[in-house]
C-alpha cells in the first residue's frame, strides 16, 4: 500500500511518505468516520488534550499524600476509594470503581492487567507502553521479583508480593509506604516523591532528597 | 477465549522494558488512534466488553507483534465493517462510499470532559444473595469458553480464598456477544503462588484476581 523507507518510525511527521502503514490506516480511518459524521475530529482533540495535560499520576500522587497525612482521608479510601477519590476531583473513565491496596513492611503490592490494559485512568493516565506488552503482562503473576529486577527494585527476601490481576472493572492504586524522614512534611512536598511506578507496585516512593 | 491477549505466566518475551521519562503518546497516529477508539465506543454501537473481544479474536501471530495502540485499531476496525459502520471496502479505499448508519449522534468536543468525567460504570443492582462469604475456600472452573471471559486460564481449576466481596457488575461473558449484562457478584480471590505455579514458586507470592460468581465453585 506504500512505499516503505522508513517502516519503523516511532515519531510523527508531517511528510506523509514517512508515515509507518498504521498511521496511514488510522489517518485514512479518522477521514471516513469523519466524512461520515460518525466523529468530530475537535473531541478528538479534546480527549488527547484532556490525557496529555489534565489527567495524569500527578492526580494519584495527591491521593497518596493526603492518605499519608490524614488518617481520616485514609479511612475513607479503605472504606470507598472511588468516593474518597473524588473528594479530590477525580473521577471518571477507567476509574469508576476504584480501590486502593497498601504497601507494609511485610506485604509489597503489584498491579497488572494480563487480560488487556485495565488501568486506573483518572489516578494515573494513560498506561504506560511496558504496563500494556507482552513482557510485563506474561511476567507480572508469575515472576513478580524479576519484574521488580527489570525495575531496579530489590524487596527484602521476606517481604511478600501481592499481585492483583484487574480481571474485572475495579481499579487498583497501590499506596506506597512512606518513606522515613518526610515527618512534618506538607502533602504538596511529599507528593513529589510519590512516582506512577510507586502507585502501580513496579517501584518505591522516592526517598527525601531524591525528588526531581 | 484462549486467545494471544491472555498472557499471564507466558515467557520468552524478555524484561521488561521501562523508557525513561516516557511521552504519553509516541507518535501522532496514537493519539488519533486513542481518540477515533473511544469517540466511536459512544455511538453506542457495541460495548467495552465488546470492544475487548475484538482485540482478542486478532490472529495470535498478529496480537503479539502488534503495539496496543495498533491492537485497538485491528480490533475497531473489525467491530465498524462487523456492525456495517464502515466497510472494508471504504478502509480500502481511504473514503466513504455509502450513506452512513443512523446510530447515537457523535460526540461532540463540548462534551467530552463531562464524558470522560463520568465514564461508564457497569456496577449494576442484583436481588440476589452473594453465595460466598469472606473466607470461603472455592475453585475456579475448569473452563474453556470459545466466546470472551475474564478468567485467566493460569487461574483455572485452581483453589483460591475469597478475600472480599466486591458488588455485582456487568457479566462480560454474556455482555460481549449482545447476550445481555446478566449482573453477577464479584469477589476477590486469592490464589497462592504455589497453588498457581507449582512447589517451585517463590512462597511469599499470591495473586488476586476479580471472579464473577459463575467462575467459582465450593472448593
Amino acid at each position: 500500500m506504500h512505499d516503505h523507507d522508513h517502516p519503523h518510525h516511532d515519531h510523527s511527521h508531517d511528510d506523509g511518505a514517512a508515515l509507518p502503514e498504521i498511521a496511514l490506516r488510522v489517518k485514512a480511518l479518522e477521514s471516513i468516520l469523519v466524512e461520515k459524521g460518525y466523529i468530530d475530529p475537535a473531541a478528538i482533540d479534546v480527549i488527547v488534550e484532556t490525557y496529555e495535560t489534565k489527567v495524569g499520576p500527578r492526580n494519584g500522587a495527591r491521593v497518596v499524600a493526603k492518605a499519608w497525612c490524614d488518617p481520616a482521608y485514609l479511612a475513607r479510601l479503605r472504606q470507598d476509594a472511588t468516593a474518597a477519590i473524588a473528594e479530590l476531583g477525580f473521577t471518571g473513565r477507567q476509574g469508576e470503581h476504584m480501590r486502593i491496596v497498601e504497601n507494609t513492611q511485610q506485604r509489597h503490592n503489584l498491579v497488572v492487567c494480563t487480560l488487556c490494559s485495565c488501568y486506573p485512568w483518572s489516578v494515573l493516565g494513560l498506561p504506560p507502553v511496558w504496563y500494556k506488552a507482552a513482557p510485563y503482562r506474561a511476567k507480572a503473576v508469575i515472576d513478580p521479583r524479576g519484574v521488580l529486577a527489570d525495575f531496579g527494585v530489590a524487596l527484602p527476601k521476606e517481604t511478600e508480593i501481592r499481585v492483583w490481576d484487574s480481571t474485572a472493572e475495579l481499579r487498583y492504586l497501590v499506596l506506597p509506604l512512606r518513606p522515613a524522614g518526610t515527618e512534618g512534611w506538607s502533602e504538596d512536598r511529599l507528593a513529589d516523591l510519590v512516582t506512577r511506578d510507586s502507585m502501580i507496585g513496579t517501584g518505591l516512593a522516592l526517598q527525601p532528597g531524591a525528588a526531581a | 477465549m484462549n486467545g494471544a491477549q491472555d498472557l499471564g505466566g507466558m515467557m520468552g518475551f524478555g524484561p521488561v522494558l521501562p523508557e525513561k521519562n516516557e511521552p504519553i503518546f509516541h507518535a501522532e497516529w496514537e493519539k488519533r488512534a486513542l481518540g477515533v477508539t473511544l469517540c466511536c465506543g459512544a455511538l453506542g454501537e457495541w460495548n467495552i466488553d465488546t470492544s475487548r473481544h475484538a482485540r482478542e479474536t486478532l490472529h495470535p501471530a498478529d496480537y503479539l507483534s502488534s503495539s496496543y495502540y495498533e491492537i485497538w485499531t485491528k480490533g475497531l476496525l473489525k467491530l465498524l465493517a462487523a456492525r456495517g459502520l464502515v466497510s472494508r471496502e471504504e478502509i480500502a479505499a481511504g473514503r466513504s462510499l455509502s450513506a452512513p448508519k443512523a446510530t447515537r449522534p457523535a460526540l461532540k468536543a463540548a462534551d467530552v470532559p463531562a464524558r470522560l468525567a463520568s465514564g461508564g460504570p457497569c456496577d449494576r443492582p442484583l436481588d440476589r444473595a452473594p453465595r460466598c462469604a469472606v473466607g470461603d475456600q472455592v475453585r475456579t472452573r475448569n473452563m474453556n469458553p470459545t466466546g470472551h471471559t475474564r478468567l485467566p486460564r493460569y487461574a483455572r481449576g485452581k483453589r483460591g480464598v475469597i478475600e472480599a466481596r466486591q458488588g455485582s457488575f456487568v457479566f462480560p461473558d454474556t455482555n460481549a456477544h449482545g447476550k445481555g449484562e446478566d449482573p453477577q457478584w464479584i469477589y476477590s480471590v486469592v490464589f497462592k503462588g504455589q497453588e498457581l505455579w507449582g512447589a517451585e514458586s517463590d512462597p511469599g507470592l499470591s495473586v488476586a484476581i476479580d471472579c464473577w460468581e459463575p467462575y467459582l465453585e465450593p472448593a
